[in-house]
């Protein structure tokens, strides 16, 4: 999994969308045991303190489970995977067109112009 | 406890007042970032808590202890200019912290130096600065101490190594010791630490956790020192 931080965010918090990105995406999959954390903090490159709080976190929203001595497990609740995905692919969207509107589109004009990127992306794919 | 603890702590060098009334605390389980200006009073707090330097007014204590022979078995320190024997060979090194330290992890120590590409049977004069700084730190990482004073530990080595000492401060977590780190390279290290010391004229500026700094500012602590400490 490819780490990576901002400097204008809290380190968790970032780790919290990231384990989320490699649920949703299935690096992490349903039901599968995670690595401990000392394992995820070595490899995200953060301290161990932080990795275990973001981990926190996620259990505390019901995205991955611990047993007592088994460690902790992404859930098996395919629904909830499904809603996490929808949640993120929402921030994405709002970052966009935030984005745009700033550079000072109208909403007919973003739809527009997405469907021709779109469009001309499924052209050079179907072409190559 | 705490595993360094300073009350009104001063030390001066002739006139010139390295730290005035520093109170400053660490605990256990905490890797914490020393960070300040050149000559903030960084080294000068870590000689004082490693026992090489002895403070002229106020309270030092590492696990409890003051600092002297019974402290210094819970400290493992890396001064900031290389300090080993450079006759020796890095397996006759390994040899003298086995017998200084009795909590020396050989086994830990001679994994890191194959990790590293390091000959043991190489003498510490062949070496590069980097090479020595690598194997300095290796034998500093492989004590099981409560307290490790690491003064600069990343400055004088290249970008790839300098990940593998971070992880290698990630991999040996203890939740019962505690790592503090001074250096100027804080992006570097930012991701690593669970709260940043910042320190300015031998007094403490600021303490907080990395990603309270990060939540109230919405800025790095890299930039957060550029700003306040800013020439």
């Amino acid at each position: 999994m490819q780490w990576q931080f901002s400097n204008d965010a809290p380190i968790y918090t970032q780790l919290i969308q990231q384990i989320k990105v490699g649920i949703v995406a299935g690096v992490f999959p349903p039901g599968e045991r995670l690595p401990s954390v000392r394992d995820l903090a070595t490899e995200a490159g953060v301290n161990p303190n932080t990795m275990q709080r973001a981990l926190a976190e996620l259990e505390r929203d019901g995205l991955v489970y611990s047993q007592r001595t088994a460690g902790r497990f992404v859930t098996e609740d395919k629904t909830m995977i499904q809603q996490a995905k929808r949640s993120l692919a929402e921030r994405h969207i709002q970052v966009f067109l935030e984005a745009m509107s700033h550079l000072g589109f109208q909403r007919e004009e973003i739809l527009a112009l997405l469907e021709q990127e779109m469009k001309e992306e499924g052209e050079t794919h179907a072409s190559a | 406890m705490p595993v360094l603890e300073c009350k009104e702590l001063c030390k001066s060098y002739g006139r010139t007042p390295a730290l005035d009334r520093l109170t400053v605390s660490i605990e256990p389980g905490r890797i914490v970032g020393l960070l300040g200006p050149n000559g903030s009073g960084k080294t000068t707090l870590i000689k004082l808590a490693s026992g090489l330097l002895t403070p002229d007014a106020g309270y030092i204590s590492v696990c409890g202890l003051p600092p002297g022979p019974e402290s210094r078995k819970n400290i493992s320190f890396l001064p900031e200019r290389t300090a080993i024997p450079t006759w020796m060979s890095a397996k006759q090194l390994l040899d003298f912290y086995g017998d200084f330290y009795a909590d020396f992890r050989r086994d830990a120590a001679e994994e890191m130096l194959a990790h590293l590409n390091i000959f043991p049977h190489q003498r510490i004069k062949q070496m590069s600065k980097g090479t020595r700084e690598k194997v300095q730190l290796i034998l500093v990482m492989s004590r099981a101490a409560k307290l490790y004073l690491l003064d600069e530990p990343i400055g004088g080595v290249d970008p790839a190594t300098r990940d593998y000492i971070l992880s290698t401060i990630i991999g040996n977590y203890n939740p019962e010791a505690a790592v503090v780190i001074s250096t100027h390279l804080i992006a570097d290290v930012e991701k690593v630490l669970d709260e940043v010391i910042f320190i300015h004229q031998g007094r403490l500026a600021l303490q907080s956790g990395v990603d309270e700094i990060r939540e109230e500012k919405g800025m790095s602590v890299d930039a957060l020192f550029r700003e306040v400490f800013k020439c």
